[in-house]
């Protein structure tokens, strides 16, 4: 079967991701803050209320606990309900449907009642913006049981987990980075779906492993390719889904390196690399020729000045350097 | 009154299996053979079963920590009922969610939670999903004055009235929000006019006159169903227990918060009484009759009772059931 395969942007992706999982199934909406208008979502809600309608396509109020709550409530009256928040940090507002409600419904309901909707979480750093427009709160919502936690690193995976996260009876938190939105990547036309919980290889390598989601993935891409000039053969990871974590993946990975470096864009103190590390720590420690090493963001909240900025957020350097001296300090 | 004769036989005989529930409890709790917290909603009867009376099975509705009666009134089973308060296998939520998460989607109970006001922006949900599909149903959500105080209630009144989606927003006010009356919580007592600013037909009601609460649910239903909700219901009533468990929270005892004579004034305006009274008066029915209705409840709860107990608990095993949907 030939599969027609076209270059599209991570944000017109996620756009077609909609546009086939909307006609394809009537229960499918969208609600949330700024679906009307690109200066909130880009173009990732294009051509969906002239398609879909307003009724299906619902702009908000700024009310986010109130229509995060609706989004939980419409799927548990049957809906499979996408609730947008363009900038993740307003999720906050949000922790009590989410939390309390929607990841505990399912069990508290003894298996009767399923909650199908999709958080949708929107990582918008760097501009200036200041610490309360750029967190990367994922590792505050893979704690709790009952979501799961995807972050595509990719265009193809960007539509590919968005299908997923809708066709999924539980609750999903899908994290998108403003910072992707223009990479290209090859995506198939026809609709299909990326697993959650399993991770991709995108570079094998045999010196040491880096483990990194969304856009830590390129960064840790080109840092693999600098590391190559430096004789350094590193295999990179992505994770895909945060929660549950590809274990397997992981641990087949660094039983064949013997090094573990974790790069993410969230915090360090009980983060991603923070589970990460115990994962690989608790597997068995004795496989690792050197210790595990977490880039992440330092225990700061971001800044404004880009003076500042240009220290905070992790990039391609960073990491090439971190590699280098962990790998030569542990032949 | 215009209610008929069946309609009142039907609205006293599910107040009173209520009632005969929720004091049934109060043994069991003593013994500690019942532990997870339990919010008994005796003296409010009227405003679940005048409410719930009103709308059909397939109708949503979504309660809070104090939603016995709801959950019955909607036509929840008595034994899944009172198995889930034990916390055994074959209550409405599995023994996972106690006295406080009684989901049961199959008579329309979407789910009840603790987290005052939690439920509200989920009913409303609902209530979209039904005008999305064009489907005929309304939802109704259940809150004490407690969840006033929070924000979320206010986003949802906004919401529903700029959407005119099927709810009602049935606020049942008994003066308390768990320890601090009402007074306390609040400048105005009026809850009903917090639906006026967002265009929201408002009304305060008797919530211990059935007759009274069933009528005004019946016309807020029948404008939802129109397209002309949302409706906010202010149904002023008391609850003869205390916030929680048996104890009556009587000044001077170890809770110390309600005086004694107001508890005795409320007493006199006991839901069930009013309506007895007007039964008897009007001969609807003999007091015979209405002995046997509280005789056959009185069947149901001991049945109710011994089905739970002989139910089993979850089994460990099975802990992390539930978790995901497969």
């Amino acid at each position: 079967m030939s599969i027609k395969t076209r270059k599209l942007t991570y944000s017109l992706a996620i756009n077609e991701a909609f546009h086939q999982m909307m006609s394809l199934d009537e229960s499918v909406i969208l609600i949330g803050q700024g679906v009307k208008s690109p200066w909130y979502v880009g173009n990732t809600a294009q051509g969906l209320i002239k398609r879909f309608g307003e009724q299906r396509v619902i702009d908000t109020p700024v009310s986010e606990n109130s229509m995060t709550g609706a989004a939980v409530g419409a799927a548990l009256a049957g809906m499979r309900a996408v609730v947008v928040h363009p900038r993740m940090d307003f999720m906050l507002y949000a922790f009590d449907p989410i939390i309390n409600e929607a990841a505990n419904w399912f069990y508290m309901s003894g298996g009767k009642a399923p909650v199908p909707v999709v958080f949708w979480g929107v990582i918008n750093r760097g501009g200036e913006q200041a610490a309360q427009h750029s967190q990367a709160l994922h590792a505050i919502f893979s704690h709790a049981p009952g979501l799961k936690v995807v972050m595509p690193a990719t265009p193809y995976d960007a539509k590919g987990l968005m299908v997923a996260a809708i066709k999924d009876d539980n609750p999903v938190v899908f994290i998108d980075d403003r910072w992707l939105y223009d990479t290209e990547g090859d995506v198939p036309e026809e609709l299909y779906s990326v697993p959650i919980g399993k991770g991709a290889i995108r570079k094998e390598g045999k010196d040491v492993s880096l483990i990194a989601s969304s856009f830590m993935v390129g960064e840790s891409l080109k840092a693999a390719s600098e590391l190559e000039k430096h004789g350094i053969d590193a295999e990179v990871l992505d994770l895909r889904t945060v929660k549950p974590l590809d274990v397997e993946m992981i641990l087949k990975s660094v039983e064949k390196t013997g090094r573990a470096v974790i790069v993410d864009s969230g915090w360090k103190t009980c983060g991603l690399a923070a589970e990460v590390s115990a994962i690989i720590a608790e597997n068995d420690i004795r496989i690792l020729k050197s210790p595990i090493r977490r880039i992440t963001l330092p225990d700061i909240p971001g800044p404004a000045a880009r003076s500042l900025e240009n220290k905070y957020y992790v990039k391609c350097p960073v990491i090439v350097d971190a590699v280098r001296k962990l790998v030569v300090a542990h032949v | 009154m215009n209610c008929s004769r069946e309609q009142l036989i039907g609205l006293y005989t599910k107040m009173v299996r209520i009632r005969l529930c929720e004091e049934s409890f109060i043994e069991p709790i003593l013994s500690k053979e019942i532990r997870c917290p339990v919010h008994l909603c005796t003296g409010q009867e009227a405003v679940a079963v005048g409410i719930c009376s009103a709308l059909e099975h397939d109708d949503y509705i979504f309660g809070n920590h104090r939603s016995h009666g709801h959950y019955l009134a909607k036509g929840g089973r008595m034994r899944d009922l009172v198995a889930e308060v034990y916390c055994r296998e074959s209550g409405c939520s599995r023994g996972r969610g106690g006295s406080m998460h009684l989901i049961d989607p199959s008579v329309g109970m979407m789910g009840t939670a603790p987290i005052v006001a939690g439920t509200i922006p989920l009913a409303m949900g609902a209530a979209l999903a039904a005008k999305i599909r064009n489907d005929g149903r309304v939802a109704v959500s259940f809150f004490g004055d407690g969840a006033t105080g929070e924000g979320v209630l206010c986003e949802s009144l906004n919401f529903a009235a700029l959407k005119k989606l099927p709810i009602v927003f049935v606020c049942e006010n008994n003066f308390y929000s768990t320890h601090l009356p009402i007074d306390e919580i609040r400048v105005s007592q009026k809850i009903f006019e917090l639906g006026i600013p967002f265009g929201e037909l408002s009304h305060r009601i008797d919530g211990n006159d059935v007759v009274e609460v069933h009528r005004a649910a019946r016309k807020a239903v029948d404008l939802c169903r129109k397209g002309k909700g949302p409706v906010f219901l202010e149904c002023l009533t008391y609850r003869m227990h205390g916030h929680v468990g048996p104890d009556d929270n009587i000044q001077g005892a170890h809770t110390d918060i309600r005086p004694l004579k107001e508890i005795e004034k409320w007493r006199k305006k006991d839901p069930i009484k009013k309506l007895e009274k007007h039964i008897l008066k009007n001969k609807v029915a003999s007091r015979k009759e209405l002995m046997e209705i509280h005789a056959q409840a009185e069947l149901e709860v001991l049945d109710a009772h011994s089905f739970a107990l002989n139910s089993s608990f979850p089994r460990e095993e099975e802990l992390s059931l539930y978790v995901y949907k497969n």
